[in-house]
C-alpha cells in the first residue's frame, strides 16, 4: 500500500464481506439439493423427451424435485404447457 | 482403540498433505504412535514433505495386492519416535486403491498405532472416497476464499452421507475444521474472509488456524514438517492445532497483522 493507494481510495464494499454473503447464498442452495439422489437431472431428461413426442416443451417447463421428511418422501413433477388457442 | 483421522479438503493446493505431515508429527511428538498414509495414488508427495523420499522401497498398493507387508513397506521417521510413513505409488492409478483392501490395511495398522493419519488426495472422487471411508475423525482443510470453502462444504456432506460410519448408521465423523493460509493483515483490510466468517459458513469445531508463512515452502525444500521448525509461527500454530484436537483449551494465536513501521507503510512494500 503507498500513499497514493491511502489517499485515493474508494469507498467500496469489501470484498470479504461480499465473499461471505456469495457463499451463504450458494451454500444454502448447494445444502438443500444435499442428500438426494443423483438421478433427478436424468429423470428430467428422461420425462422431456417423452413429453416431446406428444406435446411442444422447452426444457425451462418441467420441473422435478424431491422433498424428504423424516418417514417418506414425495416425488413432484411439474409440467406446464401452452394451451393451443 | 486406534483413530482414523482422514485430512481433506475437496479442493487442491489448500495444504493437506503439508496439515497431514505436521499434524501426524505433531500426534508423534505427544507420545502416540502414529502413521501417516498417503492417499494420492500416481502424484506421491507426502514422501518429499516428510523427507523420506528416497527410502520408498514398497508402498501402500504393494501392500494392498499383497506384493509386500506392512512392516516392509512402512518408514520410520529419523527425527521423531514413533512416527512412520506409509507411501503411495507414483505409477499406479487411483483405481488400485479398492475399499476392501484398503480396509485390510488400516485394520492391521490398528493393531500396532493409536493414529492413523489418512492424507487424502483433491477432488471428490474415488481416492478421496478410499480415504474418508474409514475415518473415525477429519481434519477440513480450508483456505479463507470462496472455493476452497465450498468444496469444503461438499466433501463434509460427503463424508456425512458416503464414509463407513454414515453406511452403518454409527456415531458421525468427528469434524475439525484447520484454517490455513491466513493473512492476518488482508482479513484486517477486508480482503480476506475472518476466521469467524470461515466458521459460522461451515459450522465445524475449529481446532486451528495457521497463518501464511514464509516458513512453510522452507520446510517442504528441506523435506522437514513445518511443526518441527519451532521458531516457525506456523509450526507454533500447528502444535496448538494438535493441541486442540486432543482436547486440550489453547487460545488462538497468530491472528493480528504484523504492524510495519510508517515508512514502508507510506511508501509501498506490502
Amino acid at each position: 500500500m503507498s500513499i497514493f493507494d491511502v489517499l485515493f481510495r474508494k469507498k467500496e464494499p469489501q470484498s470479504a464481506s461480499i465473499a461471505k454473503e456469495r457463499l451463504q447464498i450458494v451454500l444454502a442452495h448447494e445444502r438443500s439439493r444435499g442428500g438426494g439422489p443423483d438421478f433427478l437431472p436424468d429423470l428430467k431428461r428422461d420425462i422431456l423427451q417423452v413429453v416431446a413426442k406428444y406435446v411442444e416443451i422447452s426444457d425451462e417447463q418441467i420441473n422435478v424435485q424431491l422433498e424428504s421428511s423424516a418417514a417418506t418422501s414425495m416425488l413432484e413433477i411439474n409440467i406446464e404447457f401452452q394451451q393451443k388457442g | 482403540m486406534a483413530t482414523v483421522v482422514t485430512v481433506t479438503s475437496g479442493k487442491g493446493g489448500v495444504g493437506k498433505t503439508t496439515s497431514s505431515a505436521s499434524f501426524a508429527t505433531g500426534l508423534a511428538l505427544r507420545g502416540y504412535k502414529t502413521v501417516v498414509i498417503d492417499f494420492d495414488v500416481g502424484l506421491r508427495n507426502l514422501d518429499l514433505i516428510m523427507g523420506c523420499e528416497r527410502r520408498v522401497v514398497y508402498d501402500l498398493i504393494n501392500v494392498i495386492n499383497g506384493d509386500a507387508s506392512i512392516k516392509q513397506a512402512l518408514i520410520k521417521d529419523k527425527r521423531v519416535d514413533g512416527l512412520f510413513i506409509l507411501p503411495t505409488s507414483q505409477t499406479k492409478d487411483k483405481d488400485a486403491l479398492n475399499l476392501e483392501g484398503v480396509g485390510r490395511v488400516i485394520d492391521e495398522l490398528k493393531q500396532e498405532f493409536d493414529y492413523i493419519v489418512c492424507d487424502s488426495p483433491a477432488g471428490i472422487e474415488h481416492g478421496a472416497l478410499a480415504a474418508l471411508y474409514y475415518a473415525d475423525a477429519a481434519v477440513v482443510v480450508t483456505n479463507p476464499e470462496v472455493s476452497s470453502v465450498r468444496d469444503s462444504d461438499r466433501i463434509l456432506g460427503i463424508m456425512q452421507s458416503k464414509s463407513r460410519r454414515a453406511e452403518r448408521g454409527d456415531a458421525p465423523i468427528k469434524e475439525h475444521l484447520l484454517v490455513t493460509r491466513y493473512d492476518a493483515g488482508r482479513v484486517e483490510r477486508g480482503e480476506m474472509l475472518t476466521l469467524q466468517d470461515v466458521q459460522e459458513i461451515l459450522a465445524v469445531k475449529m481446532i486451528g488456524v495457521i497463518p501464511e508463512s514464509e516458513t512453510v515452502l522452507t520446510a517442504s525444500n528441506l523435506g522437514q514438517p513445518v511443526v518441527l521448525a519451532p521458531e516457525s509461527i506456523a509450526g507454533q500454530a500447528y502444535q496448538d492445532a494438535v493441541a486442540r484436537f486432543l482436547g486440550e483449551e489453547r487460545e488462538l494465536r497468530f491472528l493480528k497483522a504484523e504492524r510495519k513501521g510508517l515508512l514502508s507503510r507510506l511508501f509501498g512494500g506490502g
